[in-house]
């Protein structure tokens, strides 16, 4: 299979959620001698990206974009080790730092989210559900990330929103940190508000704001 | 009712007799081998000494069959709610039908049918008082959160102001640690003290566990506490499918059963005899905003199918159903509204919530709520049946007219006429073209706008006494101390 079928074909295993492809295509992608790098860009990427463009046109729904960032997640696992031994890296955009805040369990949008940053060039740490401020700030400082990502689904949860982006002033991490944020409830109007540097209705939007909040 | 009984089931079976048995062997087998988590040690240690296998480090408690039989056989079949002076005002039990206004909508949808903005306890207010005029709404409920209060207070302050402004039973609910307490307290006040609460209940407290298989910390409290002073407590189990449960409805039903029966379990361990209705909010998730409707079909299917095991069980019913997802009251608001809350009748569910209801349930409007009203009334005209009486089938008068024959002069039109039909409010509109027009065209919303503005000038909900009023305004008081709250916007103080 000569090269531009092969990076089809990745594409197409991520466009249809074929999970064992991801690693398959992967590891014969690496056996034909074929750069790494090219097939998380050319194929998989690719893939992913046409994934948010069909989710946003209303072709594409949420278990579909779970399973292409499944398919992305086992491709990395195979290709990411080869490009450190190469010492070349994958070009990651940015630090991400995300979780839902204090007293919320919601968790499904959140990492929703989290995948397709992954997905897309992202090193994304996923704190989990009800995150208190305190943990927010230590991981921030610890982590440093480009930007953290707050998510609240209940109206009595949004509020610790403003508290994180208020403790990040107090501690002057806020010029270093982009905060988005997101969930039911919130809008750009209580982004704004707060102070948030971004805010997205859903994953595909969520990767567009990220990328554009680290210049890319 | 029977307990394990195939009789009552209502007119809408989706569940065969089959299928019910098997999702009750199914969702026993959940309990048993996934079982539920319980954020509450003292839930655990309850359940741990009643015989279920209780790991206190993952916090949850496994169920062998015979503890839920034995829960199941414990929990009453009928429940008999009162108004708050006392009458009774429904019953919730075989395949009786009652409506009541959604619960915790956070906007308040003003009269042009547009504006929305955050709720506040004068809607409360308001929505009691136009409620309390509404035939085909039989209870009342804490509809809307009152943003202009302190959290603290939040959830049993919403029942002062539904206690005060209408007779009606009320559907409520705590968010807090002390809730249920406090509005036990507040309750007591008005029928004269604890037993005569438990005698005659006059509220039901919602209580939601968190899908899949999991009951928080206040919630394990809260039926607890209500168990601990026999208050009614109303399960709502809220299935989420393709999110927190499976994208199947049947399977959606499986965990429904287990994680309501968890909660039945609790509360028989605690006090046997504890009412409680099988409950529930179910939604489609939608896959692309994921949003949850509420008034998706397959939302009101899975209700009418757990609604089919509730009464399997022998014990009332409850769901959310009878209010629409639209952001206005338009075409989709009354299709969504009409046909969720017909098929929730028609599923025989004793208790349906939502009139009123906008957006997923979180936007309230009382001109919604005037006209849903109606769809409550056609519904529960469709629950009555057919009569078929000597007097109703009324051969005797078709031979005496013979072909021909005029019925509208007739002294059995004259009798039958009113009390047959349900005979709608000029919300529905039933005029002839030309007469409609010169009223100036009105569409339903308007119609119900004028309703509302006469029934705020016209209707006077009866008040609580002097002595009761007293008596519930120092219990709410005594409650406003000890959570450090000088002032209400409603009063007491």
């Amino acid at each position: 299979m000569d090269k531009n079928e092969l990076l089809n074909k990745m594409k197409t295993a991520v466009l249809e959620g074929e999970i064992e492809d991801g690693e398959g295509l992967a590891k014969e992608a690496l056996s034909a001698g074929l750069d790494p790098l090219e097939c998380i860009e050319q194929g998989f990427v690719a893939g992913i990206n046409e994934v948010g463009d069909l989710y946003e046109q209303g072709d594409m729904f949420l278990p579909e974009l779970v399973a292409a960032a499944e398919v992305m997640k086992e491709a990395l696992n195979v290709l990411e080790p080869e490009l450190q031994k190469s010492q070349q890296s994958r070009d990651i955009h940015g630090r991400v730092l995300i979780g839902s805040v204090a007293n919320d369990i919601h968790d499904i949008g959140k990492d929703i989210v989290a995948s397709m940053l992954t997905a897309s060039g992202f090193d994304v740490t996923n704190l989990g559900i009800d995150v208190p401020t305190e943990t927010f700030i230590s991981k921030a400082r610890e982590l440093t990330p480009d930007i953290m990502g707050l998510s609240a689904l209940l109206t009595t949860t949004m509020p610790e929103q403003q508290k994180v982006v208020e403790a990040l002033e107090e501690e002057g991490l806020k010029d270093k940190i982009k905060v988005m944020v997101g969930g039911a409830p919130v809008d750009k109007q209580w982004a704004s508000k707060i102070k948030a540097d971004g805010f997205a209705e859903n994953a595909v939007e969520a990767v567009k704001v990220a990328k554009g909040l680290v210049g890319k | 009712m029977d307990k394990y009984t195939l009789t009552g089931q209502p007119s809408l079976r989706l569940l065969s007799d089959q299928q019910i048995k098997l999702i009750h062997d199914k969702a026993l087998a959940v309990l048993q081998t996934s079982g539920v988590k319980f954020e509450s040690e003292e839930a655990l240690d309850i359940l741990q000494e009643n015989g279920a296998e209780v790991n206190f480090e993952t916090k949850v408690a496994k169920f062998n069959p015979q503890m839920v039989d034995e829960a199941i056989k414990k929990a009453p079949s009928t429940l008999q709610l009162y108004s708050r002076d006392g009458e009774p005002a429904a019953e919730l039990g075989g395949n009786n039908v009652h409506f009541d206004p959604g619960s915790s909508l956070i906007r308040f949808m003003e009269s042009d049918g547009k504006t929305v903005r955050s709720s506040e306890s004068k809607d409360l207010v308001q929505i009691s008082r136009v409620n309390d005029s509404l035939d085909n709404i039989a209870l009342q409920s804490t509809a809307v959160v009152c943003y202009d209060v302190p959290k603290s207070i939040g959830d049993s302050y919403r029942l002062y102001l539904c206690l005060k402004n209408s007779p009606k039973p009320v559907i409520t609910g705590a968010f807090s640690v002390p809730g249920v307490r406090h509005m036990r307290e507040m309750l007591a006040a008005v029928v004269g003290g604890y037993e005569n609460l438990k005698e005659k209940p006059v509220a039901i407290f919602d209580i939601c566990p968190s899908p899949p298989l999991k009951w928080t910390h206040i919630s394990s409290q809260n039926i607890i506490d209500c168990a601990r002073y026999g208050l009614p407590l109303e399960t709502v189990s809220m299935p989420m499918p393709g999110a927190a449960t499976p994208v199947t409805l049947a399977g959606s039903i499986v965990v429904h059963t287990a994680e309501t029966l968890s909660g039945v379990v609790l509360a028989q361990c605690i006090n046997p005899g504890t009412p409680v209705v099988y409950g529930g909010a179910p939604v489609h998730f939608d896959m692309h905003y994921g949003t949850t409707p509420l008034s998706a079909v397959e939302a009101t299917m899975i209700a009418a199918g757990y609604a089919q095991m509730g009464k399997y069980f022998g014990m009332p019913t409850h769901t959310y159903a009878a209010l629409s997802d639209s952001k206005v009251t338009d075409m989709q608001a009354g299709m969504e509204t009409a046909m969720s809350g017909v098929i929730a009748q028609l599923a025989g569910i004793n208790m349906i919530s939502g009139a009123g209801g906008l957006d997923f349930v979180s936007s309230f409007s009382i001109e919604k709520l005037v006209i849903d009203n109606e769809i409550c009334g056609s519904a529960l005209r469709l629950n009555r049946g057919i009569d078929c009486s000597p007097e109703s089938l009324a051969v005797d008068l078709i031979n005496e007219l013979g072909p021909g024959g005029n019925y509208l002069e007739t002294e059995h039109t004259f009798k039958w006429f009113k009390k047959e039909p349900y005979i709608p409010s000029p919300v529905i509109d039933r005029r002839e073209r030309g007469s409609w027009e010169a009223q100036g065209s009105k569409d339903i919303f308007q119609r119900a706008r004028e309703k509302v503005a006469e029934i705020k000038e016209n209707h006077y909900p009866k008040m609580l006494d002097d002595a009761r009023q007293a008596r519930l305004d120092s219990v709410t008081g005594e409650i406003m101390k000890e959570l450090g709250i000088e002032k209400l916007p409603q009063g007491p103080h």
